[in-house]
């Protein structure tokens, strides 16, 4: 549940910070302070006036309903859990799902060093922001403590953060003998390991996993017995049953989160942990796996994982991925729109072309990236509310009074003498309105933007 | 250090002995339990006691599983009559299975055009590229082949700027997929608002009584002409609105004052695809179908997706070899759009790839198992097991 402003205020000095010229907070009131909190755009710490009783009683009123939880320490981390709500459209969604890749600790030296530089150097742009990996899974695959270890102090010079996966607390042990110091996530306590995970847990201050496949009750019971133990980060993996059994896994997932969300059950308020490499346990082709782990790592994110381990490393399977992870975790308070108005690319004179596209931000910066440096183009950008062309064309934000408006108003009349505008393919149906509205000739451009610079071209030699 | 220290020694830190193909003859023995020995037991009976402590502890838990009470349902949707196999949609009455199972598991529906549709991916065509020509030999084979159980059938060359076909011809083009298959259909048009109410009217007499989903009305066309046929020849209604629930209401509203009820409507709140806003129709969907549930009558049918939309994400189909190839980026692009759909609430998508189509169908049966009821694998050993 989400903590109102009034809430909030009621905890606060109230003093409004009169005597002074201006509040530590940068509010102009303590209610103004108190309505960033409720929409987490604020940091408690920033109240100087606050006492420490007070300070207490609001960091546990806004503590999320699923603690926030980092693995990792220095500049080595990924952070996870932290939502208050059930639904996207609510509040948002915060602290974007972990992407493991699990390293076994029985490869070659070669094969070890090449996978994990795979995992360090996965990448893929989208709407001008870099997508990549958040940690890696080492996995005691060998049984065998010594080799577990040793791999682990390997992983000492990986540029990304560690999950230990090993039900032997003597392999554990011999790992964070080496490792400890980074707070890696001990993967995993069950049943028969529970006190020895739990004392290495305590020992080296590191997040622990609990491992409680399609049972609830003992990882209710397992989590309550670590919490009294004062073991305060803890992840939760319920199983991931990655075939018939999927359904299962997604009650188990949902029933976590409404636990911890709506009925605020201390035993549940932990990210949820999934784990689409077990897809590999049954399914021996590279492609067909790799479909299929793609899907279930679908499938989890969409309900709720805060943290996937997977086995493939193919892009084809994590471009898809990471595209879900972004549009899930956009904010849907703020559109996703860039500023309406002209953008110029390379050299203009008075005879460049003149395109025009929407502000959706994924429109603009794919629309940018197909242009910039390949063509020289003027581009009319039209406040669509943040809308792409096929659904600001259904919608009515992109109409025929709109795009001469926008013409008027950005000046490019002045700018140069031609009187012709490339509008979107998609955006064909409202071409002649446009002419008639403007009084410009209207050309219907490519679909897809990628397809403009030979698009100019073209409209070059024929004139 | 005689050899019975030494081996102390190295038991002080040991549980248990374990001795590999061991073999002793005597005559008589005498066991002397050395103080390092007593210590280990003293330890192992300490531990003991620890854990069925713990034990105790936990027992004492109960878990409850956090299920809910909702005032409302989503009306449950019949397509096929007559000479279809008839599948049914909606139904829920709960969000979620360990609640309640849904009654009916989602349909996946294959899309088949009136013409060759040169613009399809070639990840797609390269199945159907030897029935494009036939709209009834490309239904025959997704339902032989890929187990379509309804076929969508777009009226796209009825379309001005395509080739503009006339309704008589959509009428036999729809004719000849009833005749080539048994599963109940979907008619779509062209996209046209002037011509799609006149040729959907056209399909729905040349199948009446068969009980299709026209798709579709909308606020932009002559929807009344639509409904009217719907409620005349006896088929269901797609009322499509785009990304806004208000829309959607509204649209709904003046449906059923054209004399269609819940149980002949099926509602598109417009598929955005994978990386292309798919979030506004999470929010969208997600919210009709918790409307729904709560009693908001207007909101309470089943609802559709577009997900070959998915196609249009130049993920998809772009060649690119920094990405990988497009055979495999592409039916995850469909599956990844449908499924995202299908977690929210969404019961019917129209979909183009065969593996897609399988994949969603998979995970949609389970939809209507009861929670903890199939036989899962014993996955506790993964971390070795797994290569």
């Amino acid at each position: 549940m989400q903590v109102t402003a009034m809430d909030i205020y009621r905890l606060l000095p109230q003093t409004n910070c009169e005597d002074c010229d201006e509040a530590a907070c940068g509010e102009a009131s303590c209610m103004a302070f108190a309505t960033k909190l409720s929409e987490k755009e604020a940091q408690l710490e920033l109240c100087t006036e606050i006492s420490s009783e007070g300070f207490a009683k609001l960091e546990s009123l806004l503590a999320p309903a699923v603690r926030e939880i980092t693995i990792g320490n220095g500049d080595k981390t990924t952070t996870i859990g932290g939502d208050e709500v059930l639904y996207r459209y609510e509040l948002t969604y915060y602290n974007p799902t972990s992407l493991v890749i699990d390293v076994s600790d029985n490869l070659s030296d070669a094969e070890f060093t090449e996978r994990v530089k795979v995992i360090e150097e996965t990448e893929f742009e989208r709407i001008g922001e870099m997508l990549t990996l958040d940690a890696i899974a080492l996995r005691n695959a060998s049984g065998d403590a010594g080799k577990f270890a040793e791999a682990a102090l390997k992983l000492k010079k990986a540029k990304l953060p560690l999950v230990l996966c090993s039900f032997d607390s003597g392999a554990m042990k011999a790992a964070l003998e080496k490792v400890g110091d980074e707070r890696p996530l001990i993967y995993a306590v069950n049943e028969s390991n529970l006190e020895e995970m739990a004392a290495l847990a305590l020992e080296y201050n590191c997040p622990v996993a609990i491992f409680s496949p399609n049972d609830l009750e003992k990882m209710k019971q397992m989590s309550r017995v670590l919490r009294e133990k004062g073991i305060e980060d803890i992840v939760l993996d319920p199983g991931t049953f990655v075939e018939e059994g999927i359904g299962d896994s997604l009650d188990n997932f949902v029933m976590i989160r409404r636990l911890a969300v709506e009925e605020q059950d201390e035993d549940f308020r932990f990210p949820i942990l999934g784990i689409p490499a077990l897809t590999w346990l049954y399914e021996k082709d590279e492609i067909q796996g790799g479909i299929r782990e793609a899907t279930i790592a679908a499938t989890l994110m969409n309900k709720y994982a805060d943290m996937l381990i997977f086995h493939g490393t193919n892009i084809w399977e994590l471009i898809p991925v990471l595209t879900l992870r972004q549009g899930i975790y956009t904010d849907p308070r703020k559109p996703q729109a860039v500023d309406a108005g002209l953008y110029e690319f390379g050299d203009l004179d008075k005879d460049s072309p003149i395109l025009m596209t929407t502000n959706f931000a994924l429109t603009f910066y794919t629309v940018e990236g197909d242009i910039k440096g390949k063509t020289n183009a003027y581009l009319l950008v039209l406040d669509t509310e943040g809308r792409a062309v096929d659904v600001s064309l259904a919608g009515g934000q992109l109409n025929a009074e709109a795009v001469a408006d926008l013409i008027k108003e950005t000046g490019i009349e002045d700018k140069v003498e031609t009187r012709t505008l490339i509008i979107p393919g998609l955006a064909a149906p409202v071409s002649g309105e446009i002419e008639d509205e403007s009084g410009w000739e209207v050309l219907v451009g490519p679909r897809d933007s990628s397809g403009v610079p030979d698009f100019l071209d073209k409209l070059k030699e024929k004139s | 250090m005689d050899k019975m220290s030494q081996l102390l020694k190295l038991l002080e830190k040991t549980d248990y002995i374990e001795i590999n193909e061991f073999r002793m003859d005597f005559e008589e023995l005498e066991l002397q339990i050395m103080p390092a020995m007593q210590r280990v037991v003293q330890q192992a009976v300490t531990k003991q006691a620890a854990i069925q402590e713990t034990i105790k502890t936990m027992e004492a838990i109960d878990f409850v599983p956090p299920i809910k009470d909702y005032p409302g349902e989503v009306a449950q949707v019949q397509l096929g009559a007559g000479s279809r196999k008839p599948v049914y949609l909606g139904g829920q009455q709960a969000l979620y299975r360990f609640e309640e199972p849904q009654p009916n598991p989602p349909v996946v529906t294959f899309d088949v055009f009136d013409i060759p549709m040169p613009g399809l991916p070639r990840p797609i065509r390269e199945h159907f590229s030897d029935v494009m020509e036939h709209p009834g030999d490309w239904a025959k084979k997704a339902v032989k082949d890929f187990g379509a159980n309804v076929v969508t059938i777009h009226l796209i060359g009825t379309g001005p700027k395509v080739m503009d076909k006339t309704p008589r011809q959509a009428a036999e083009d729809i004719e000849e997929v009833l005749q080539a298959v048994d599963v109940p259909l979907v008619i779509g048009g062209s996209g046209d608002p002037q011509k799609d109410p006149v040729v959907l009217e056209a399909a729905a007499i040349a199948a009446e009584d068969e009980r299709c989903l026209l798709a579709s009305a909308n606020l932009d066309l002559d929807y009344k002409r639509v409904a009217k046929a719907a409620v005349d020849y006896n088929h269901a209604v797609l009322s499509w609105a785009i990304t806004d629930i208000n829309m959607q209401k509204t649209l709904n509203k003046y449906l059923m004052k054209e004399g269609l009820t819940q149980k002949d409507i099926v509602m598109d709140p417009t598929t955005c695809a994978l990386g292309y806003g798919i979030e506004f129709s999470i929010d969208v969907i997600t919210r009709t179908r918790l409307a729904a549930l709560k009693g908001d009558k207007d909101l309470q049918m089943p609802m559709s997706s577009g997900t070959t939309n998915a196609w249009g994400s130049r993920e998809a189909w772009m060649k690119n070899d920094a990405w990988g190839p497009t055979d495999y980026r592409g039916p995850i692009w469909e599956i990844f759009t449908g499924l995202t759909m299908m977690l929210c609430g969404v019961d019917i998508f129209m979909m183009l790839h065969p593996q897609s189509v399988q994949i969603l169908s998979e995970i949609g049966s389970t939809f209507t198992k009861e929670y903890l009821t199939t036989d899962v694998p014993d996955i506790s050993n993964w971390i070795t097991e797994l290569e």
